[in-house]
């Protein structure tokens, strides 16, 4: 994050959709930088209004207001620069490793050899060679997530959304999936966006964690985390981050 | 069992509730458990943790008694145990609340299957409901309800029925830091006003030493018992302090495969 060069500008986003008790702001007045390379981590509590301030930003819905700007241009509707990797994978069941990888270079007509290997590079990354040929139901949860990424990579995209990837696993193949992103950041630089709920995974990844109100969401602090990796998460510097940031969030306790 | 389990043990005058004797399982061919035995005192709070996929969950399944032990023996209070005659009440990862029934009627509801008195029921659910700060949450229905405050009414029930054996399979797996310390005091509570003998499975290392008096280190499949540790860091626990950071490292070595 040296250079501080800004790539993706978030500039005062707002969305409502309506309901059945009418208008219902999920997302109020939003702007941020994103900078070239970094790992900057969303953090909000569940239905805070992330998820739709995501898919604003992947151009998968419209804003009501405000402005997404890559590279100094707006973005209009869906660019394939910015790719994203689902919390449900979202792999095609009837297709092996190799072809849902490959998919995105197949259908921009790169040629079976080129593309095939250039997507086996991302499959030996994300540590599933010998895999090439199985099919999404042959595997565990954390390695489809894998195969999510390498698909993600594949695109060669200049940003890469991810969209609480390890919600669904348990909290130590969670754990390894979090050491393995931050491996694969750390050998394939990109600029990531990582949105999640779990204040400990947004300690271990983050170069910078934006913490969201509850919904309609709002920023309610950025905290820079210049912690050296690979990181200790039961660390004292650890955990008194961890601690700043809970004491910072609200409590989703119902209410009638 | 290692001699400072045993000095615990004998420091720890209540009697046992739970004798579990060389439990193992295979099906088939595939071996799941090998070998288990250990104690659970009357009142006691026990973790188990252990790897991803090291059998956990057939554990659980052979202590409810959903599944039949291929060898070993459960006994409860000296007798084999036996779910007409013993009352095992089990909390799982997914809230299972009946979604017909009102946050009351939930609570009551297995205390009524067991015919127990209107005036006990009565007692029971308030002294629940109390504990919970459920008051006002009483006539609404789960589906009105957040995951987590669904799952605490189930909890609810469960310590409601007064077990003699509670076992809960990663109640708050998929929750955050924030809400889960909020839960897990709560479940603290609820032990310790009610008395109830509790068996709480988990994935995550700072829950068991946050909640535990004894933690069950399980080993990879097939499961042995790697490690059985007495946990007597006083109440309430503080998760910053050397004490409690030492032990946390200690247990995540022990079960560290990722």
């Amino acid at each position: 994050m040296a250079a501080n060069k800004v790539i993706l500008q978030i500039r005062n986003l707002k969305k409502s959709f309506s309901g059945k008790n009418g208008e219902v702001l999920a997302v109020n007045d939003v702007s941020f930088d994103v900078y070239d390379n970094e790992f900057l981590v969303l953090l909000g509590p569940g239905q805070c209004g992330k998820t739709v301030m995501l898919n604003m930003i992947a151009g998968l819905i419209e804003p009501d207001e405000g402005e997404i700007i890559l590279n100094g241009k707006p973005v209009r509707g869906h660019d394939p620069k910015i790719g994203m990797v689902l919390q449900r994978t979202a792999l095609m069941p009837w297709k092996t490793v190799m072809s849902n990888v490959e998919i995105g270079p197949k259908w921009r007509g790169v040629g079976k050899a080129e593309r095939q290997a250039y997507c086996q590079k991302f499959i030996d990354l994300v540590g599933l060679t010998g895999f090439e040929k199985s099919f999404p139901a042959q595997l565990s949860g954390g390695m489809k997530q894998r195969v999510g990424i390498a698909r993600a990579y594949a695109n060669d995209p200049e940003i890469l959304i991810m969209d609480e990837p390890f919600g669904a696993l348990d909290a130590q193949t969670r754990y390894a999936m979090e050491e393995e992103v931050a491996r694969i950041w750390d050998q394939q630089k990109r600029t990531v966006i990582f949105v999640t709920n779990n204040i400990e995974e947004a300690c271990f990844l983050g170069d910078r964690i934006i913490l969201f109100s509850n919904r309609p969401a709002t920023i309610k602090e950025i905290y820079p985390n210049e912690m050296a990796r690979p990181r200790d998460m039961i660390s004292e510097e650890f955990m008194k981050l961890r601690t700043s940031i809970s004491d910072n969030t609200d409590l989703a306790i119902d209410t009638l | 069992m290692s001699e400072e389990v045993n000095a615990a043990a004998a420091r720890d005058e209540r009697p046992v509730k739970v004798e579990v004797r060389h439990l193992t399982k295979y099906f088939d061919t595939l071996h799941v458990l090998d070998d288990v035995s250990f104690d659970i005192k009357k009142g006691e709070f026990v973790c188990v943790v252990g790897p991803t996929g090291c059998g956990k969950t057939t554990f659980l399944n052979l202590l409810t008694k959903i599944y039949e032990p291929s060898e070993g023996t459960l006994k409860i209070d000296g007798e084999l145990a036996d779910p007409k005659k013993h009352n095992l009440a089990f909390v799982f990862q997914e809230p299972s609340s009946f979604p017909w029934l009102t946050v009351e009627e939930n609570l009551k509801f297995g205390l009524k299957v067991k015919k127990l008195p209107a005036d006990v029921i009565e007692q029971r659910v308030e002294r629940i409901i109390k504990l919970l700060g459920l008051e006002e949450f009483r006539n609404v229905y789960p589906a009105s309800l957040s995951t987590s405050t669904e799952q605490r009414v189930i909890i609810g029930r469960a310590f409601a029925m007064e077990p003699d054996l509670l076992l809960m399979d990663e109640p708050y797996g998929q929750m955050d830091i924030k809400m889960r310390f909020y839960l897990e005091d709560e479940v603290l509570r609820l032990w310790r006003e009610i008395g109830t003998t509790v068996v709480f499975i988990t994935h995550n290392v700072e829950e068991a030493v946050y909640l535990s008096e004894k933690i069950l280190i399980l080993t990879n499949k097939p499961a042995k018992i790697k490690e059985e540790l007495v946990n007597t860091l006083p109440y309430p626990r503080n998760i910053a302090s050397k004490d409690f950071i030492d032990l946390r490292r200690h247990v995540t070595e022990q079960i560290k495969w990722w």
